[in-house]
């Protein structure tokens, strides 16, 4: 366990004001593994945010997705920007998506929002008000440059699933924070898939406001040659008896292809009774590639249920494919079959069939096999 | 009838010391209908053996031939040499965390007999498989070998074994670390394996207990990388009784 000064996990500073934040360096802790040099013109403000992008929705009855003005006061109530690119991504923001879920209400409502190739800003809010329970799949594609941030309610007693799948072409960029303000005996599951975009950058971040909110954060992602993952995980405890779990797991191939994954867990003095357990494991396929983990928990607290990490990066286990080759199984079916393998829980624990087949059908095709090949496979595992 | 034919066998490791032999010259050829006992005390070279004909991409062979009905064995990738028809049961088979049992048989009893097998044949066949050797149908959905214990890693192997019907087997060290029921279990499903006597099996053991269950034609001494001496089963019998010593010896002057 590494214990760190408060001062490195939470931000020292948040504000909606361009003018309250500076420049990062790059030396920074939280932007010493992000290159930098692919978004420090919309850092500064030298490009406008001012692109365009098409955003599509389907949601069951009486959930509302809507977009909205920038004055909306339901845009930045539980969060604010905590970086000089996230503040001028909220104030470049010109139609923020809020997707509302009434109280006690139950379904799924998916909302795909597609790059056009421009330098784009965002801002999405989910508001699930007290005891519903639902599933909110977030789906970004296209190309382009993305900036923005996700903020998510989940009120008392909610039940909430949100899924944001980063399947980006190739060349694109998506940064922003996912903060979700979690209620008294709240649940919230919050899944990150990452697989396309050569810059990624998510921060996922947690706060609880009243007893009993439970966290499971879960994430899963791949990167190629070319591609810079980036997951930065910080579950803020500043509350009593509430839980968080936080499992993330990628796997990598080709020459610079490039993972962050970050797990700050704060204990804050007054958390007592809070359990929390937060795993990366990274599978590393290839030579030339890199996977970067830091888990860091800092309890300020001894009066908890329980608390801990655990870490590895390992290489491909060429015994694997051994014995499944002495099986009559092809190198590269076998090969499949251990990253599909790798990523089962995760995907299991996210419990969406029809992501889990997505996330199988890519790995695939980046392993180079026919997913007919697999029909099967998707069967049995109830996708 | 299927011949598998290994001729003045060589192989080596690679070690930090640099390349070492293992196997050094070893001739045997089994036939369908035949099984042969390799017995050799610990270190001898029996799973080297066994890894060299399955494939195994850590050892090099340095001379010699295998040859499956006059085919190039060392020609073949691993999968090839399955799909040929050569089956290895592991010493210590592999965990493959996420990659249910059912799928990893169905996934390689498609590529072995060349067509996915109809579902509903598949799964009667599976289950009736399993339980011939006593395996608990839950672990159909169990990951492949994660946190098996060592007797169910070893049913698991005869299970593929039974599914696959190769052409020849080779059974590394099946038999240790299994107790009596376990022991028979896994030798009743050997013998089903072998009794149409279209297969032959080449059996590698360190100890004379499994050959109570399953009757070798043929016994072989494994000492120091080759096979020091071969005989029927009154050879069994004599290791029984007296041990490798004599043969160790023999190996260290030889
Ligand atoms: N990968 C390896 N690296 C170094 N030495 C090895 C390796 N594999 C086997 N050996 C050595 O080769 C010898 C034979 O090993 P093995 O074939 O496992 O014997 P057995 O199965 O008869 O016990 C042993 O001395 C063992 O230490
Ligand atoms: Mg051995």
């Amino acid at each position: 366990m590494s214990i760190a000064p408060a001062s490195d996990h939470a931000p020292a500073l948040r504000s909606r004001d361009v003018a309250d934040h500076t420049v990062p360096s790059g030396r920074e802790e939280s932007w010493r593994f992000t290159p930098l040099a692919d978004i420090t013109d919309a850092i500064t403000g030298s490009t406008a945010l001012d692109g365009g992008l098409d955003v599509e929705w389907t949601a069951d009855p009486d959930a509302v997705v809507e977009r909205v003005s920038a004055g909306d006061p339901r845009v930045g109530r539980s969060f604010l920007p905590a970086d000089l690119l996230a503040a001028r991504a909220l104030d470049a923001c010109a139609e923020p998506i809020v997707v509302t879920l009434p109280r006690e209400w139950q379904g799924v409502a998916r909302v795909s929002v597609r790059g056009r190739g421009e330098d784009a800003a965002g801002h999405v809010v989910i508001d699930a008000a007290p005891f519903s329970e639902g599933t909110v799949i977030l789906d970004f594609t296209g190309a382009g440059r993305y900036f923005g941030a996700l903020e998510v309610r989940v009120g008392d007693g909610a039940r909430l699933t949100v899924v944001s799948l980063q399947d980006w072409d190739e060349g694109a960029v998506h940064v922003g924070e996912h903060h979700a303000a979690i209620g008294r005996d709240a649940r919230l599951l919050m899944g990150h898939i990452t697989l396309g975009g050569s810059l990624v950058r998510l921060a996922p971040t947690v706060s609880y406001g009243a007893p009993g909110g439970d966290a499971e954060l879960l994430g899963l992602f791949f990167a190629d040659a070319g591609q810079h993952l980036e997951h930065r995980v910080f579950v803020d405890h500043d509350t009593p008896h509430c839980r968080s779990s936080v499992l993330y797991k990628g796997a990598l191939q080709g020459e610079g292809a490039h993972t962050v994954w970050i797990g700050d867990v704060l204990v804050r003095a007054q958390a007592i009774g809070v359990d929390t357990y937060e795993v990366n494991r990274n599978l590393i396929l290839t030579d030339g590639a890199r996977a970067d983990s830091v888990p860091n928990l800092e309890l300020e607290t001894g009066e908890i249920v329980g608390a801990g990490h655990a870490s590895a990066t390992g290489r491909f286990d060429d015994e694997q494919l051994f014995y499944l080759q002495a099986r009559g199984i092809p190198a590269d079916l076998a090969r499949v079959l251990v990253v599909r393998g790798f990523f089962a829980d995760v995907l299991q624990r996210i419990g969406q069939p029809d992501l889990t087949r997505r996330v199988m059908r890519n790995v695939d095709a980046r392993l180079g096999v026919d997913s007919m090949d697999l029909e099967t496979w998707d069967e049995e595992h109830g996708a | 009838m299927t011949t598998l034919d290994i001729h003045d066998l060589h192989a080596s490791v690679e070690t930090d010391g640099g390349a070492r032999e293992i196997l050094r010259g070893v001739t045997l050829t089994v036939e369908s209908g035949q099984t042969h006992a390799v017995m050799g005390p610990n270190g001898s070279g029996k799973s080297t053996l066994a890894y060299v004909i399955a494939g195994h991409p850590k050892y090099t062979v340095t001379g010699g031939s295998i040859t499956l009905d006059g085919q190039d064995v060392l020609e073949m990738s691993v999968d090839e040499r399955a799909r040929a028809g050569l089956f290895l049961a592991m010493q210590y088979p592999v965990e493959i965390p996420g990659v249910s049992v059912s799928n990893f048989l169905r996934t390689s009893v498609t590529a072995v007999r060349g067509e996915a097998p109809k579902l509903r044949t598949w799964v009667k066949e599976m289950k009736g498989a399993m339980e011939a050797l006593q395996i608990d149908p839950a672990f159909a959905e169990r990951s492949v070998n994660e946190g098996f214990s060592g007797g169910e890693k070893k049913r698991h192997e005869i299970l593929q074994l039974e599914l696959l019907k190769p052409k020849i087997a080779v059974l590394d060290e099946t038999d240790s670390g299994l107790d009596v029921d376990a022991l028979k279990v896994v030798a009743e499903g050997v013998n089903r394996f072998q009794e149409d006597g279209t297969t032959g099996t080449l059996l590698i053991t360190h100890y004379t207990r499994i050959l109570r269950y399953i009757h070798p034609d043929f016994v072989h001494v494994f000492v120091d990388g080759r096979i020091v001496e071969s005989g029927g089963p009154e050879l069994a019998t004599q290791l029984e009784d007296e041990g490798y010593e004599r043969f160790l010896k023999a190996g260290a002057s030889s």
